[in-house]
């Protein structure tokens, strides 16, 4: 019984990193089709210059700031550059262009910041807190995981409900063609779109880079659980990419710690394999009545 | 087409007769090159099983496959799985070899029947999994016993056969068999292309309902296409692992995963030929990105990072300037420089 | 005054509209008629930027749009209600309306128009916060006609509106239409396979086939004559 909250409270924990991932990924497929193989990629290069800014001798903080910033550019500019022209071509095509974002910016880093793996300094102790006289699994670090990612699908929820900012960019989402017609530049709210997501991705790295270490390859299993919680919450659903979140993040934490951890990325492919063929349009899909 | 004469009008002696000549020029070559050259030319035959497997799945029939590293990884476990099995080597290497293709087929066809409900991006990511997950299985603490952990399987070299000579080297030998290989798959592949299946594979990528209206069972189209992709890619795996007397973990990245992409997008994403020499580019870039990084004093490690950068900047560019490959772009330049000089 | 002049639309191959020059006066209600395939659509999409020309001009109070983007000449006063009405349906009533006015920076007059399109579409103001999937066809017709009025334009441009309505919604659509350019000088291009309805409000007929204009006449007396009618209109 008490291993069983104790991986369910690391579950949890794992889960929101895995939904802030799979936001990101909700989020640029929403706005143009595309899934971001290098989302995961993205989100590492700006660790990298996290823990550059922490060698320098600046406070986690400042770190955590100038990382967020650094996706957010690195994002729009990946969709101005390199999405872009590939977003009129057929999906094979921009499959692949991420994918070669991927292994690109993984070299980079090698050649960068070197390939050993590093340990990633957390914000906060990752020893458990005490309820009562018992340690329990769930260190000030996991909270503090789980308040940050919170805050942040809230103030996304915020900005896409009750911004106009927002509004114009659900309907360069949902209708191109009829956003711009209304006058709404659709391709910056394309790019905009990109950013955030980069930053929410940005976010998700630096969370999970004091349990996995860093290098340069240290996401690839990660945005493999992100896309599968984006999947399980329906890729277009920003709710959808918080339950599926938590749903990976529980489902691997049981398999992990009863089964060892090198069966997660196994589990997470079952996972996903199964969903795909049960119900590939997500469990939190609305299957709403689209166009008469 | 103009008629060819006597039997040259059927495409699988043409087939035939090109292999001859290339099984001709690589026993020559290899008569001239050195040890090192034996090895480059084995990983080039290697590369030429998977990429050609990978150009019939996603060149011609239009899925997508992030996860071939994983079915080369199948492939070579199997072989030093049965070697194990076998430790007095009773077997014959062409028995291997078939049993770890066959193994690799039916994993192929598993993987197939999922693949075949699924597009685009959604079979990217799934088949992307696989290519992070499969060789986690090996380290997993259920089956690190039977499949050596990180550390991997130790795999048996074959001896060359005495009637060759004793100066007859053991690479010498593996780079005849490699390509041996490589010249049977390139065969039957390019069989399978201008055979009525490769018709229906290239309807069903381009236009899968007009397909089906045609009469074409698609599923079991796109399903047999794995097969025959998995099958290409499980021999290269297990004869990788033949040529480096090891498997682990570490030789099945993703990162090989997206070399063997990048070497059907640098061919031209459909053209068995483009396979061959986007092979040769996967082989060869590593080894120039080593002597580069070496003559600008940086350590081999770096080296490596080049390569992988290189396969990184290829998927991109080739996909942003030339989006129907590289093959297609030299095409395409061909044409522009004919057309210029025609009028003069 | 919109004026088109020697038009060349191609997709591909296929030429949509071949060569098409008119005018459209300002403060009336000009009708352009023809049968499926005519090029209706495809001039509008030129009009406001969304298919580029191969050759041509298109110009509205003196300014060429042909070199503009669709989200720039929405701004010179032109609206577009699309085929289909392009209403979104994953947005809100209030939502889709207040999009149609965010690119104007006078956050009081966003207000108000949104207020008078309400006064205007007494069917919308009850359901403000509803998914515009709710809606039935009449009311998607009327909140894509009030999205486009929230940009206060000059020139209103309509699509097809009576696609899929029943004919005493569409007279509706058609009264409200004249009213908004007898009353408010809104000057509207109307394209219609429904040439009776049409040209029942339209004070000049504009009749296109197969790319061409092929008659351009007042629209009583394109109502009135039987040979143009039974040839070109079908009625």
């Amino acid at each position: 019984m008490h291993e069983f909250v104790s991986f369910t409270l690391s579950g949890v924990t794992q889960g929101m990193i895995y939904s802030a991932l799979a936001m990101s990924l909700v989020l640029i497929w929403r706005g143009t089709r595309i899934v971001n193989f290098a989302q995961g990629a993205m989100g590492m290069i700006t660790t990298y210059v996290a823990i550059t800014v922490v060698d320098r001798g600046d406070s986690y903080w400042w770190a955590l700031v100038i990382a967020i910033l650094a996706g957010v550019i690195i994002g729009g500019l990946v969709e101005l550059v390199l999405v872009r022209p590939v977003e009129s071509k057929p999906p094979l095509n921009a499959v692949i262009v991420t994918l070669g974002l991927l292994i690109l910016l993984e070299a980079i880093a090698g050649m960068v910041w070197g390939g050993r793996y590093r340990s990633f300094p957390p914000a906060f102790s990752v020893q458990g807190v005490f309820v009562g006289s018992s340690r329990i699994n769930l260190s000030p670090f996991d909270i503090f995981t789980i308040c940050a990612v919170l805050a942040v699908m809230v103030g996304l929820l915020v900005l896409f409900r009750w911004t106009s900012i927002g509004l114009r960019m659900r309907a360069a989402a949902f209708e191109p063609e009829v956003a711009r017609l209304l006058g709404v530049r659709v391709g910056r709210m394309l790019t905009l779109g990109w950013a955030l997501a980069a930053g929410a991705g940005s976010l998700a790295g630096l969370l999970v880079a004091p349990n996995v270490f860093l290098y340069p390859s240290n996401m690839d299993a990660v945005l493999v659980y992100g896309f599968t919680a984006a999947i399980l919450g329906g890729l277009d659903s920003p709710v959808g990419a918080l339950i599926g979140g938590l749903g990976i993040g529980l489902a691997l934490s049981y398999i992990g710690g009863y089964e060892g951890a090198s069966l997660e990325t196994i589990g997470a492919l079952v996972i996903l394999i199964a969903l795909l063929m049960v119900r590939p349009e997500g469990l939190f899909t609305r299957v709403a009545p689209r166009r008469v | 087409m103009t008629r060819m004469p006597g039997p040259l009008r059927f495409a699988a002696v043409r087939h035939g007769l090109v292999v001859i000549v290339l099984a001709a020029a690589v026993a020559g070559y290899t008569q001239i090159a050195g040890s090192f050259a034996d090895f480059q030319l084995a990983q080039i035959a290697i590369y030429v099983m998977a990429i050609a497997g990978l150009t019939v799945l996603t060149g011609l029939n239009g899925q997508v496959s992030l996860g071939h590293g994983a079915l080369m990884a199948i492939g070579g476990y199997s072989a030093a799985l049965v070697m194990q099995h076998d430790p007095n080597g009773h077997l014959p290497l062409a028995v291997v070899l078939v049993i770890a293709t066959a193994a690799t087929a039916v994993a192929g066809g598993i993987i197939g029947v999922a693949a075949a409900r699924l597009r685009g991006p959604y079979l990217a990511g799934a088949t992307l999994a696989l290519a992070v997950g499969i060789p986690q299985l090996a380290v997993a603490r259920q089956f690190a016993h039977t499949l050596g952990g990180e550390q991997g399987l130790t795999v048996r070299s074959p001896q060359a056969p005495s009637f060759l000579g004793s100066s007859f080297s053991l690479e010498h030998w593996l780079s005849w068999i490699c390509a041996a290989g490589a010249l049977v798959v390139l065969f039957l592949l390019s069989n399978l292309v201008t055979s009525r299946y490769g018709r229906t594979f290239r309807a069903v990528r381009d236009d899968e309902i007009a397909a089906a209206l045609a009469g074409i069972h698609v599923a079991r189209t796109q399903v047999l296409a794995f097969v025959v992709s998995a099958a290409s890619a499980g021999l290269g795996g297990a004869l990788l692992g033949v040529v480096t007397s090891l498997v682990a973990p570490a030789g099945f990245t993703l990162v090989l995963s997206i070399a063997l992409l990048t070497g059907i997008v640098l061919g031209g994403l459909g053209s068995i030929v483009g396979a061959v020499w986007g092979s040769i580019l996967v082989v060869y870039v590593p080894q120039w990105s080593t002597d580069l990084a070496h003559s600008l004093s940086f350590s081999t490690v770096m080296g490596s990072y080049f390569a992988v950068a290189f396969y990184g900047l290829v998927l991109i560019v080739v996909m942003l300037v030339f989006p129907s490959g590289l093959q297609g772009g030299i095409v395409r330049l061909w044409g522009m420089a004919a057309s210029r000089v025609r009028r003069g | 005054m919109l004026s088109v002049h020697d038009l060349r639309v191609s997709y591909g191959a296929v030429e949509a509209i071949s060569g098409v020059s008119l005018e459209v006066p300002d403060g009336a209600v000009t009708a352009v008629l023809g049968a499926n395939g005519a090029g209706k659509t495809t001039l509008l999409r030129t009009i406001t930027g969304l298919v580029r020309p191969r050759s041509g001009r298109v110009a509205y109070d003196g300014v060429e749009l042909t070199s503009l983007r669709a989200e720039e000449i929405v701004r010179r006063g032109v609206a577009h209600v699309p085929e289909g009405r392009g209403v979104i349906q994953d947005l809100t009533v209030d939502e889709n309306l207040r999009l149609g006015a965010l690119w104007r920076s006078d956050r009081d007059d966003r207000k108000k128009a949104l207020e008078e399109v309400y006064e205007l579409f007494p069917p919308l103001d009850t359901r403000r916060r509803q998914s515009a999937y709710t809606l039935s066809g009449g009311e998607r017709q009327m909140l894509a006609i009030g999205r486009a009025l929230m940009a206060r334009p000059k020139l209103l441009l309509l699509d097809e509106p009576s696609l899929g309505l029943a004919p005493l919604i569409t007279a509706q659509i058609m009264a409200l239409l004249r009213q908004l350019s007898s009353e408010s000088g809104l000057t509207v291009l109307l394209v219609e396979q429904n040439a009776r309805s049409a040209l029942s409000i339209a004070d000049q007929g504009i009749v296109l086939a197969l790319g061409k204009v092929v008659v351009t006449a007042e629209a009583s007396r394109l109502a009135e004559d039987e040979d143009l009618r039974h040839h070109y209109l079908g009625f």
